[in-house]
């Protein structure tokens, strides 16, 4: 029997490293929390390694247009489940890992400890987020995104409250129906074509009878409204800043991920079923993406202005910036999507960080004063706090401060930081794009670059309101103890905003063949359904 | 055939839909069980309506006219697995906020009168 070559089982290692280390922890006593920070801090690092690994093959030309198959149990492409990992999902695999070991440190203290099975339910969530961006099919993307939400419930209610338990349960309900159209929307494909494969999807849409292309559009959508509930799209993601601003932060860290898998379900299936290759079909639904997307940065705009409290602020965020994500996906053009997917990097790290941040600088404000800040600018009420007479300022303060800047720059998009970088190229795309065409820039197109600078400006009066009144408004008699297991975590993803901004044009560059690829979606069903499986007779080399 | 499915899982659906826009965590519960009933019937409709067909094939030489698809039957087998496992997650979340609240409506509190 000949094997498989070793490189190409990395592909499943991000999926069974979670698994494992998160079964183990299962039966190891509660009371050894370090023990299980160990375990946990470990896995995670060997998927941060794998990732990296996964990064530098495909990108590197190791696979045949850089795209690496692995068929799960030995089945044949259509028949079985494919694994596939491209430059998209390698670079969605190493935000994770990112992301993943931040909040586990940033848990090390004090959340890891409170309540049971902190660390397992943790693990089973990076199994799903895992999983997910691996899977090529898409009944077992409902099955990642199942383990996914179900460590998900675990970790919203975890260290749990009154208030945990009401959020979560709205949360819970809503992702139950949210599920229910998944099924739905996966059962109608199937019966329109046939088949489940994703990369065998994008041959068959272009062949199918009138009747048929009705059954896949209908299905299509009806996924596309599962996928946008988690991405929260208006008006589907009212649960949102409330489940945020519910959720422990290193948890909400997290989240913040969950609603860009969201989007990335939506680009990976659009850019499968309907891009070029699917005849009469193609382009069906961008448009409409689009304008949802927009609808949902002026929501989230919007309540980002109006948030008092800082994880509802952050929320907002999320929400901003899965919108611009949804509307540049609806653009359905290829420099703009290597932007937008620059964009997603940097304010997904920038708004974890902020996650994290927010629970420290809580501890800055006396209790109260949140739901006053609002209150006092609407009605300009003064309050004179004492002067200040020589006091220097404490170390932790201005780590707190500068790591409050840097997330504020990045997610409001300002200079000199990734957001700025981000913002500028998707309206360098954008009217490049229009001017290509010769005939104007579109009215949209217009709204879209209004409402992006727009939704900056907001995010910078709120940002700057947050900041004003956490940094300087408060007297601060004696500075909050910072542990370096707490400060650590927020340094390492703003550090990784600013390699970011600085290796901006290799990263754009990857971005730019990721985007490609992702246009070129016949490449995608040449290589995983031509993935040979491995032979069973000895003698016979079956392996690539 | 077609229609008495059809209806029924119209019905199920459309009663869950109804069950889950209400106010206490028990018509809500009962709502999505109802329609991860109609969803399951939903999926195992769309690998058509056979009857007196086999899902599994005896051997290479078959007419695949004569076996029903047996793949949204698998599918609808994980389908159950899946939602019975996250509606009994969601029970034992809706009796710790009926203990902790004190009140079985959804919001946690009882509305003003």
């Amino acid at each position: 029997m000949t094997a498989l070559p070793v490189l190409q089982h990395l592909i499943i290692l991000p999926v069974l490293l979670p698994l494992l280390a998160g079964a183990l922890m299962i039966i190891i006593d509660e009371r050894r929390h370090g023990l299980k920070l160990a375990i946990s801090l470990s896995s995670s690092l060997a998927q941060g390694a794998t990732a990296i690994v996964l990064l530098m093959l495909v990108d590197g030309g190791h696979w045949e247009n850089g795209i690496g198959v692995y068929l799960a149990s030995n089945w044949q492409a259509p028949f079985g489940i494919a694994l596939m990992v491209d430059r998209l999902a390698a670079m969605m695999l190493v935000l994770t890992a990112a992301i993943a070991l931040a909040a586990q440190v940033f848990s090390a203290r004090s959340w890891g400890r409170i309540g049971v099975h902190f660390h397992s339910l943790f693990q089973f969530l990076l199994m799903g987020l895992n999983g997910a961006f691996l899977t090529n099919d898409l009944f077992n993307l409902f099955v990642f995104f199942e383990v996914m939400l179900a460590a998900s419930y675990g970790l919203v209610l975890h260290a749990y409250n009154l208030r945990r338990i009401q959020a979560g349960m709205q949360y819970i309900a809503i992702n139950l129906v949210a599920s229910f159209l998944f099924l739905i929307g996966v059962a109608l494909i199937y019966a329109a074509t046939g088949t489940l494969n994703l990369s065998d999807l994008t041959g068959r849409v272009a062949g199918l009878g009138a009747q048929d292309a009705y059954l896949l559009c209908i299905g299509a959508s009806v996924l596309a409204l599962a996928f946008l509930i988690k991405g929260a799209m208006w008006p589907l993601g009212f649960w949102l800043p409330r489940t945020y601003a519910m959720a422990s932060p290193p948890v909400g860290a997290m989240f913040v991920l969950m609603t860009k898998v969201g989007v990335y379900a939506m680009l990976r299936v659009w850019f499968a079923v309907f891009g070029d290759g699917a005849g009469a079909l193609a382009g069906f639904g961008f448009q409409a993406l689009a304008v949802a997307g927009m609808a949902t940065i002026v929501f989230g705009a919007i309540g980002m202005l109006a948030s008092q409290e800082g994880t509802r602020m952050a929320g907002y965020g999320a929400i901003v910036s899965s919108g611009t994500l949804m509307a540049v996906i609806g653009q359905f053009q290829g420099e703009v999507l290597a932007a937008g997917l620059y964009y997603l990097l940097g304010s997904t790290l920038a708004m974890s960080a902020f996650m994290l941040l927010v629970e420290l600088t809580d501890r800055l404000r006396p209790p109260g004063i949140s739901v006053l800040a609002v209150t006092m600018e609407a009605f300009a009420i003064e309050d004179n706090p004492e002067d200040p007479v020589g006091v220097g300022i404490p170390g932790t303060i201005a780590f707190l401060a500068l790591s409050f800047v840097g997330c504020a720059l990045v997610i409001s998009g300002m200079p000199p930081l990734a957001g700025f970088v981000a913002k500028f190229s998707l309206l360098h795309a954008m009217l490049d794009a229009a001017a290509a065409t010769g005939d104007g820039v579109p009215v949209m197109t217009w709204l879209f670059i209004v409402l992006l600078i727009a939704a900056g400006l907001a995010a910078i009066i709120s940002l700057m309101r947050f900041g004003v009144r956490t940094f300087w408004a408060t007297a601060i008699d004696v500075p909050p103890k910072l542990r370096f297991s707490e400060a650590i975590p927020i340094g390492m993803l703003l550090i990784l905003c600013v390699a970011l901004t600085a290796g901006a044009g290799g990263m754009l560059d990857y971005l730019g063949c990721t985007a490609d690829g992702l246009l070129h979606g016949g490449q995608y069903a040449e290589r995983v359904l031509a993935e040979p499986p491995v032979a069973r007779t000895p003698g016979k080399d079956g392996a690539q | 055939m077609e229609m008495v499915l059809a209806i029924s899982i119209g019905v199920l659906f459309g009663s869950g839909i109804w069950l889950i826009l209400r106010p206490r965590t028990f018509q809500l519960i009962t709502g999505l069980l109802l329609m991860s009933y109609a969803v399951n019937l939903f999926i195992f409709a769309m690998g058509r309506l056979w009857i007196d067909r086999p899902p599994i094939t005896p051997g290479p030489a078959i007419d695949p006219a004569q076996f029903a698809d047996p793949l949204p039957q698998a599918l609808v087998l994980t389908a159950i697995v899946i939602g019975f496992a996250t509606t009994a997650l969601y029970l034992v979340i809706m009796i710790g906020a009926r203990g902790l609240t004190g009140s079985d409506h959804v919001d946690g509190r009882e509305p003003k009168e």
